[in-house]
């Protein structure tokens, strides 16, 4: 079997010129800032994680402190860019079904353990694994590992997973698919290793500060349940001379406005912005108050079965509702964070794909309100015979402020009545799911940098499509998307069926909003994912 | 006596049987579930997911086994939500948290309450009376939630004198804040009941006897009208000790203490089921308790009560 072989490029990680000896003299080995006394991070998280479980995590807290305490194959640059982790490198067959990965001989548990290609394999088994029941388990199932699906299913023993240590640093993965995008997939927590020892002596206390073993750069040395965890420079790190962050401490704090409070009161060094603060935050902090893209969609979906509105099932009806919705207004008077307008499903922002122009963005908002008019009354709706329905969305200030916005130019423009109502997300969610609104809000952040982590979400057997819009030409192209070279045409032109056939109507796409000290150096704001590690940020001296 | 506290005692076992069988199915009614989420799950990983919480059983059996556990290992279960914790791990590290600040607020509460009603009567009519009815009005105008950014705005933003927010084991500095907040509202209306009954013990025919028989004025309020004036005050401080526990729902949020309330509330949003009921029934309870006490307390207080 012939290989390609595609390396990554270690000199990639400017780390690799650091040496120890450089932090002793107190300045940044690159940058050559002069840097803090006190190399201590502090930022707030919203709510308590729901673990530091690689294999159980869930939540983005929780998966920001398991990307410190543990390492994965490959990790992300600053960029988003795939440098090495516990992998240097990797080969893929010609068929792009198999890949090996190269593991580097340095790496080690903070028990002082070597880390090898069976610790991945050992989490790997168990994230899918019907005894453990990740909730995460459908991420197994997106990377199209061999046998994912049988396991779930019980029909088959976790052992015969897709997945196997050739020697102590050598993995081999085998695919069911061929997966372009699957090594951006191994950045993710549910695929970082798992010490197996520590896991059979303490269960499910395993992650407990005081039985924790992790590879990362940081162990956990700290952890109050609702107010703080802490984490602490791991000794073992293999990279530990080339960090320079000494101690990371995560505050839960629930109310933003008291987070915000804090963060000026000088207690934190990173909290995110309230929606609507940023202008005037920006004016008084021009250095700390930061705006950057991310990589999640904001948008409504028309429920397109029979529950919903007849209204709905006429294109023309679902065209002009989206023409109506002045976006510009919503990012700019609204919300006025740093958000964009979204004529285009997936963000623009993401990598490797350009969404395509869309006649709608070309459009002024005037000639918008104008064919929205046209196309409503064509459709047979006018002032003696209005359009009406319910909108709904999750219980937030932010998602009423937006949904009066829509509803007050929907109005205005084409005398539409709308009734608004919120819900608690439990409850939003249940209703959504099972096709009991009319039009309800919907976001996602993508769980990868490419496109199909968006367009996938319209695909007629996905289970986030709450709408049921189904059309089997997307279906069709976004299957032939998974084995393609050339994603580009093929992911345009799903853009172009969405923006023709209206099942949603997008906003805008999300900016991440932060107070954000000026003493932090490093903060990856071109990081779409935000996935974040402390280990290459540092504080600079004041 | 005795028999009178064992009657009131069984009555409390009902009471939190019902509590917990109708917080029971109340939650179950509640739409979604814990492992309910945005992408939904596949059937497989939720049915694997739900075997292993025992959510595939039928309602009444989760019920029975529920219960069984509790009476059987004092086990209330583990937290859905939070994997490597269980839900007596969660009340035992935010319990006493919550306990510390809300103990602490009730002292403050009564002592200040009652001092500044007492002093207000016997010096009615006075500056001191209208000053002690004043501020008794404005705190009672102020409940924790006004209290909680009044509080953080003024010592941690303007003069940076205390921490916003967090526990750091209980330190007095992360303390006053909470205390202040949860205590304020309290102290106005304990002021205000201690105040009126003052006067109206001091206004009756013994207390008269007793100033007739040449009694020094200490005296006749300590010996005499201390006793009678405080029923009202007791059967009130009750149910204050169980708003001070529970109403530490928003401080506990508010302030980021890591006290119960956080988890509370997080559980009913998330549909952490044992966690929800454990807390519930947690503080149902020490509600039973509390009033069994200022029962007693009435009891002793005043003995045509104790039928």
């Amino acid at each position: 079997m012939t290989k390609t072989t595609r390396h990554l490029l270690a000199g990639l990680l400017t780390s690799t010129m650091l040496t120890g000896a450089a932090f002793a003299a107190g300045t940044h080995p690159v940058t050559g800032e002069a840097l803090a006394e006190d190399q201590t991070f502090t930022y707030r998280v919203l709510d308590e994680h729901s673990s530091v479980d690689p294999q159980v995590v869930e939540d983005v807290s929780g998966s920001e402190i398991v990307r410190d305490l543990f390492e994965g194959l490959l990790s992300q640059d600053e960029e988003g860019n795939l440098v090495p982790g516990v992998a240097t490198g990797y080969t893929v067959s010609d068929d792009k079904m198999t890949y090996t990965f190269t593991l580097r001989d340095n790496a080690k548990w903070s028990n002082g353990e070597p880390v090898t290609a069976q610790d991945f394999v050992f989490a790997w088994q168990r994230a899918v694994d019907p005894e453990l029941g990740s909730p995460y388990a459908w991420y197994m199932e997106l990377t199209s590992v061999v046998n994912v699906a049988e396991i779930l299913a019980g029909d088959k023993a976790p052992s015969e997973l897709g997945v196997k240590a050739i020697d102590d640093l050598t993995l081999e993965v085998s695919l069911s698919t061929p997966l372009p995008y699957f090594p951006q997939m191994v950045t993710h927590a549910t695929t970082f290793p798992a010490p197996q020892a520590v896991i059979e002596a303490h269960g499910d206390q395993w992650t407990r500060p005081e039985n924790i073993v992790s590879n990362g750069a940081y162990v956990l040395t700290e952890h109050k349940p609702q107010e703080r965890s802490v984490r602490e420079r791991n000794a073992m790190y293999w990279d530990n001379d080339n960090t320079i962050i000494d101690k990371v401490v995560a505050l839960v704090i629930n109310d933003e406005n008291v987070a915000l409070t804090r963060y000026l009161a000088g207690e934190l060094d990173r909290t995110e912005i309230p929606a609507g603060q940023f202008p005037r935050l920006q004016k008084e902090y021009p250095a700390e108050a930061i705006s950057f893209p991310r990589l999640c969609n904001y948008y409504y979906t028309f429920n397109l079965t029979e529950d919903g509105p007849e209204a709905f099932q006429d294109v023309n009806v679902r065209r002009a509702l989206s023409l109506a919705v002045d976006r510009s207004i919503i990012t700019e008077k609204v919300l006025a964070g740093g958000q964009t307008e979204a004529f285009s499903f997936a963000p623009v922002s993401i990598a490797n794909f350009t969404p395509p122009a869309s006649e709608m963005a070309d459009m002024s908002q005037k000639e918008r309100d104008d064919l929205a008019k046209q196309l409503l009354a064509e459709a047979g709706y006018d002032s003696s015979n209005p359009l009406s329905f319910k909108m709904v969305y999750n219980t937030s200030e932010a998602h009423q402020k937006v949904a009066v916005a829509m509803s007050q130019m929907w109005k205005q423009k084409l005398g539409v009545q709308v009734e608004m109502a919120n819900m608690e997300w439990k409850v939003f969610l249940e209703e959504r799911g099972n096709q009991n609104f009319e039009l309800a809000r919907g976001a996602w952040c993508g769980d990868y940098n490419e496109a199909s982590t968006f367009l996938d979400l319209l695909q007629s057997s996905s289970g986030y499509n709450d709408g049921k819009f189904a059309s089997e030409r997307l279906d069709e192209l976004m299957a032939s998307a998974r084995t393609s070279d050339d994603t580009q045409p093929i992911y345009a032109e799903v853009e172009g069926i969405i923006a023709t056939e209206v099942p949603v109507i997008p906003i805008y796409h999300y900016a991440g909003v932060y107070m954000m000290d000026s003493d932090v150096g490093n903060w990856p704001v071109n990081n779409v994912e935000q996935n974040w590690y402390s280990k290459n940020l540092y504080k600079i001296a004041k | 006596m005795l028999a009178y506290t064992l009657r009131r005692l069984g009555g409390a076992i009902p009471t939190i049987l019902l509590l917990i069988i109708a917080s029971f199915f109340l939650m179950h009614m509640a739409p979604g579930g814990p492992f309910t989420s945005e992408r939904p799950l596949p059937p497989q990983v939720l049915a694997n997911i739900e075997a292993r919480y025992g959510l595939d059983q039928p309602l009444w059996k989760q019920l029975w086994d529920y219960l069984t556990n509790i009476l059987l290992h004092f086990d209330f279960g583990p937290s859905f939500k939070f994997k490597d914790r269980d839900v007596n791990d969660i009340i035992a590290q935010g319990f006493p948290i919550s306990l510390t600040y809300g103990f602490l607020s009730f002292l403050v509460c009564t002592i200040v309450g009652v001092s500044l009603g007492v002093a207000a009567a016997i010096k009615h009519n006075s500056w001191l009376d209208y000053f002690a009815v004043s501020l008794g009005i404005a705190a009672q105008a102020l409940p924790n939630f006004i209290m909680g950014p009044i509080l953080i705005l003024t010592f941690t933003l303007w003069l940076g004198w205390l921490p916003g927010g967090g526990w750091n084991g209980g330190q007095w500095q992360y303390l006053i804040m909470p205390v202040i907040a949860l205590s304020t509202s309290y102290i106005g209306s304990i002021t205000r009941i201690t105040r009126s009954s003052m006067l109206e013990t001091l206004n009756s025919n013994f207390i008269r006897t007793a100033k007739a028989k040449g009694l020094s004025t200490r005296t006749v309020i300590w010996r005499h009208a201390m006793k009678p004036m405080l029923m009202p005050v007791v059967s009130y401080l009750g149910p204050v000790f169980v708003y001070v526990l529970t109403g530490s729902v928003f401080v506990d949020l508010y302030f980021s203490t890591g006290g119960l309330g956080q988890a509370y509330v997080g559980s009913a949003l998330s549909r952490d089921y044992a966690v929800l009921l454990g807390v519930t029934i947690l503080y149902g309870m020490l509600t039973v308790l509390v009033n069994l006490a200022t029962d007693l307390a009435y009891a002793w207080l005043d003995p045509k009560i104790r039928y």
